[in-house]
């Protein structure tokens, strides 16, 4: 079967996990049921122990669920810890659904599917030898790739039921009351972890820093937490999120961002109050820069700004000129400081941010966001999965959710070495085109022909030159040449879903 | 064209290629590794033995590293690989530019 962005599906994968194909961006106004965990009812006066290999013994059994967050990154120390015993007691068949999977994971995680530990995974995305070992057909059953807010929304329908859920904190008290701000290894917000303590059958907190009872402020709560295991380290500060933001000097990045600022600055939705998130990349930081001496010089100021945040987020919250930042993640260790010192910066879980089954999410109100892509094709569908080999080496993360936005952007590069960023068709397409407005790249924009009102806002720009998407895509094609395509075998190694939990894109075996 | 001595030229920056010949006996035999092989090994291929062609190369060893190089890229450190390996580094062959 195809969908309706002309994606070709396996339609025995589709019947047998019982999927439809990708529709539309309107999620309408369904009534839904959500779902509530199993309580193990306790006075709490036995939560705190000090052996992972007890707690796993006593909760994790063959065929369950199992999930993590990536909030330490590069840091977590906690994944390997607990996988390690999991492995070494023989459990088997075991689903992994991670809020993402980072690097450091990568290897355990091949480890337990060759053992038959793992036998399926739901994630945002991978990257690195896992990323090349999916791809090449390591795992039997397909990955299901979902947003962050499609995992919510997942959580909260049941289609993602965590039986334990082993989540990492920088501190605890001996009941579970925990945030992500006060300790050795601080990340900021737990947004994403939020989630599997509301929804996981049993909690278990790893910290190695136990508080005074009771411990505030406790963005998990003892009401949700079934055990806390005392370990020695939770994660590895320096790798968990850059110190210091380092602003790009790279001066195709930062045309780039000077040309983003021209069209967020034009448009009709800069003015008093608007909203923005920007994403982590070097472009998106230099933006936030432009966009503040724009925000001064027109003196409009912003009523938040949204997402994963970083330290030039935050300033910008000092400096008055954001009143509320929505943080659902913290990029790096200004930010995750910022929550800690700044009651204007909220915390707010997975659900809040961006599930679309919601009674609002954040991302329902937001006016500009800046997305990027590995690809973008010339129906303006971004690729943020699979690499120019094909090979999974990405992350959904909020694209697709933030995509809702009034106005989304795009920012690339129009190559990238040899490979062109502007395509005739993605090779997975993650984000449909019809959530894109503008592709900005070093050369010009391009404006969805959906977008009157934009493409007659931007046509006049001095320095930014408006071509058809297709020019653009001429443009790095004349650069670079005509790839050969790539070869793919029958298999299906992954299916993507859209936020709503329909099916985007399917991702099959790398021929190679 | 008879190699006359190992050369190499570019470098291991992203965007360029390095290029190294030596002698061989049969054809013109390339090593290519790079990233992007699988879409465009073929053609860095065909630019490298075209341009070693111009020269009259028929037999040589061509060690390829690419870092997502251009077609021009390719073809200017090619001529210069060979020109170095023809020891005629001081007469540029204008006429294969």
């Amino acid at each position: 079967m195809k969908n309706s962005v002309g994606r070709k599906l396996p339609d025995d994968l589709m019947k047998q996990l019982n999927y439809e194909g990708f529709k539309s961006t309107e999620i309408g106004k369904p009534q839904v049921q959500r779902v509530a965990p199993k309580v193990h009812v306790s006075t709490g006066d036995d939560k705190l122990v000090d052996s992972i290999e007890d707690v796993v013994k006593k909760t994790v059994k063959d065929g369950m669920t199992i999930s993590f967050h990536h909030h330490f990154r590069n840091g977590d120390f906690v994944f390997n810890k607990v996988m390690r015993v999991i492995i070494d007691q023989g459990i088997k068949n075991l689903t992994l659904a991670p809020s993402s999977l980072t690097g450091v994971m990568n290897d355990i995680v091949i480890e337990a599917i060759k053992k038959g530990t793992i036998t399926n995974i739901t994630s945002s995305g991978m990257r690195g030898s896992l990323g090349d070992f999916v791809s090449h057909g390591g795992l039997k059953n397909p990955v299901i790739f979902r947003s962050h807010g499609n995992r919510a929304r997942a959580i909260e329908h049941g289609d993602i039921k965590i039986d334990v859920a082993f989540l990492g904190v920088p501190n605890a008290d001996k009941l579970g009351n925990a945030n992500g701000m006060q300790g050795d290894a601080v990340f900021g917000s737990l947004g994403y972890a939020l989630m599997d303590a509301q929804y996981a059958d049993n909690v278990v907190l790893l910290t190695d820093n136990i508080m005074p009872y009771p411990n505030t402020p406790a963005s998990i709560k003892q009401t949700q937490v079934d055990y806390v295991v005392k370990v020695d380290k939770v994660g590895d500060p320096d790798k968990i999120g850059s110190g210091a933001t380092r602003f790009t000097k790279d001066p195709k990045e930062l045309k780039i961002a000077a040309m983003v600022n021209d069209v967020i600055v034009h448009s009709p939705y800069f003015k008093d109050g608007f909203s923005f998130q920007t994403g982590s990349g070097g472009a998106a930081l230099a933006v936030t820069r432009y966009l503040r001496q724009a925000m001064i010089d027109n003196q409009i100021k912003a009523s938040f700004a949204l997402g994963g945040i970083t330290k030039p987020t935050t300033d910008l919250l000092e400096e008055g000129l954001v009143r509320r930042v929505m943080d659902v993640q913290d990029f790096d260790k200004g930010a995750a400081a910022s929550m800690h010192t700044n009651p204007n910066q909220q915390e707010i879980d997975a659900s809040w941010y961006a599930d679309p089954d919601n009674k609002g999410a954040m991302v329902d109100q937001l006016d500009i966001v800046i997305l990027s892509a590995l690809e973008i094709d010339t129906d303006f569908n971004v690729n943020v999965m699979t690499g120019s080999d094909g090979v999974i080496r990405g992350a959904v993360g909020g694209h697709q959710d933030a995509a809702t936005a009034k106005l989304t952007i795009i920012s690339a590069p129009l190559v990238r070495g040899r490979i062109a960023t502007v395509v005739p068709k993605v090779t997975t397409n993650v984000t449909p085109g019809d959530s894109v407005d503008v592709l900005v790249t070093e050369y010009g924009i391009a404006i969805n022909p959906k977008r009157k009102d934009l493409q007659k806002a931007f046509a006049n720009l001095p320095g930014v030159p408006v071509y058809t998407i297709e020019e653009l895509q001429q443009m790095a094609e004349k650069k670079v040449g005509k790839p050969k395509p790539l070869e793919f075998t029958d298999r299906t190694v992954a299916l993507v879903e859209y936020r709503d939990g329909s099916i985007i894109d399917a991702i099959n075996e790398v021929k190679d | 064209m008879e190699i006359k001595q190992t050369a190499i030229a570019g470098t291991l920056e992203s965007s360029d290629i390095q290029i190294m010949l030596s002698k061989g006996q049969s054809g013109i035999q390339i090593d290519l590794e790079s990233d992007v092989k699988k879409q465009f090994g073929d053609q860095i291929n065909a630019v490298i033995t075209e341009t070693l062609k111009k020269f009259g190369i028929d037999h040589v060893k061509v060690k390829a590293l690419d870092k997502g190089a251009l077609d021009c890229v390719i073809k200017a450190r090619t001529i210069a690989a060979a020109q170095r390996a023809l020891k005629t580094a001081d007469q540029p062959a204008w006429e294969v530019l």
